[in-house]
């Protein structure tokens, strides 16, 4: 009784839930990135060694930052989907997917513009370099893997064993710059040291973080209203909300 | 918990320490070919293969730095603190390039035991600090000086 009440319940709750916050995290997030933005593009001072090419950091590694606890979470949602059977979890995976694709691909992208003029190439096979790409290909194949199997369940299930596979990467890509020789630095920010830049660059540089951390959840909550939307098609709450005109919700039910 | 969820929960948790210590051994064995170069202690200890092109990276030493007045030519010491290599380049050097900066060059070792590159890196580290700290703490070290880049 439960379990039914939880597996019709859940996805239209949290439909509820997601609207309530996302103004918030939408506009928290834009006020966050615009200030972030200017703060470390205008006024943060430049770098004694790289000048102000350095800051190209502000968008570096927070993308970089957020590809990878994007892949976290969505592991953490595969062990969900695998162990408790819940279908919002296999949702947040699919919708999150390629959102994690386009940070790791802006993560990479903004490396090598960054690597041309600091290390004189714009990609090496490094550890790290090597590493963040195999990332890519993991979101890149979670995305086709979804899409290629029709049914469901088992869609969700096979999403979740790859999703899990690809996580011992994490801690590659993590620890790459101290296990191996690599061209890329070692980290700036450690858990357990204070950053080796001064406060009046990593104060903005966390802003941008934080800034981005908000727009994942606002995005993330956009893409499962629309999938459960679609999957929710026939159930009676949707033909509501769609009797309704919302706006949002029938450009993904119509295709 | 219920209990088939936990034998599935206990399944996830096996497999993924099992792939992890997988992918560790199969990271610890291709070790050599992981690391992006050899370091000068390395190369001191006969682990570079000779006449093949290999990366090699380390400290720029101070005061090391010679340049031939006719051509493009400069030769200089790359070290680890406890050895260091001399290597000879021909070509333009990235603007990071300075006395007391990371490189990672690749070449072949010739027979007198220089490193000839063929290209040059700049490899630089995780501190950023603003120029005026940087002089204060560094005083007229060259690193400092090329703050107009």
């Amino acid at each position: 009784m439960w379990q039914f009440f939880h597996k019709l319940g859940s996805p239209k709750w949290f439909y509820g839930i997601a609207s309530r916050f996302m103004p918030w995290l939408l506009g928290s997030s834009l006020l966050l990135m615009v200030a972030g933005m200017v703060w470390g593009l205008a006024f943060a001072p430049p770098d004694y060694l790289q000048g102000n090419s350095y800051r190209i950091i502000f968008i570096h590694v927070p993308t970089a930052f957020l590809a990878q606890s994007a892949y976290v979470m969505m592991a953490v949602a595969g062990i969900v989907t695998l162990v408790w059977r819940m279908k919002l979890a296999d949702v947040f995976v699919k919708a999150v997917a390629p959102v994690g694709a386009v940070l790791t691909f802006l993560a990479l992208f903004t490396g090598a513009v960054w690597g041309k003029p600091t290390w004189g190439t714009w990609w090496i096979w490094d550890a790290r370099l090597t590493s963040m790409l195999i990332l890519l290909f993991l979101y890149c194949g979670v995305i086709a893997l979804g899409n290629a199997i029709a049914d469901e369940k088992s869609s969700a299930r096979a999403v979740a064993v790859l999703v899990l596979v690809g996580v011992v990467n994490i801690p590659i890509i993590k620890y790459s710059v101290e296990w191996w020789n690599t061209l890329h630095q070692p980290a700036t920010f450690k858990l357990t040291e204070k950053p080796s830049m001064p406060p009046e660059m990593w104060v903005p540089l966390l802003v941008m973080v934080l800034a981005l951390y908000l727009f994942f959840g606002w995005i993330a909550c956009l893409r499962m209203q629309n999938e459960i939307l679609y999957r929710e098609r026939r159930s009676s709450w949707v033909k509501a909300i769609m009797g309704t005109g919302n706006a949002r919700a029938s450009a993904k039910v119509t295709d | 918990m219920h209990p088939q969820r936990k034998r599935r929960l206990t399944i996830i948790l096996f497999l993924l320490v099992g792939l992890g210590i997988a992918v560790g051994l199969v990271t610890y064995a291709f070790r050599q070919n992981i690391n992006l170069f050899y370091d000068p202690s390395q190369i001191a200890a006969g682990e570079a293969p000779a006449d093949v092109r290999i990366r090699a990276g380390g400290m720029v030493e101070e005061g090391s730095v010679e340049r031939d007045p006719d051509s493009l030519l400069v030769s200089f010491n790359v070290t680890d603190f406890k050895h260091s290599v001399t290597m000879q380049y021909t070509g333009i050097l990235p603007d990071l390039f300075a006395e007391g900066q990371g490189i990672v060059a690749m070449g072949k070792m010739n027979n007198d035991g220089v490193f000839v590159a063929d290209q040059v890196l700049a490899k630089h580290d995780e501190n950023y600090m603003p120029p005026e700290v940087a002089k204060a703490m560094k005083g007229k070290s060259p690193a400092a000086d090329t703050s107009t880049n």
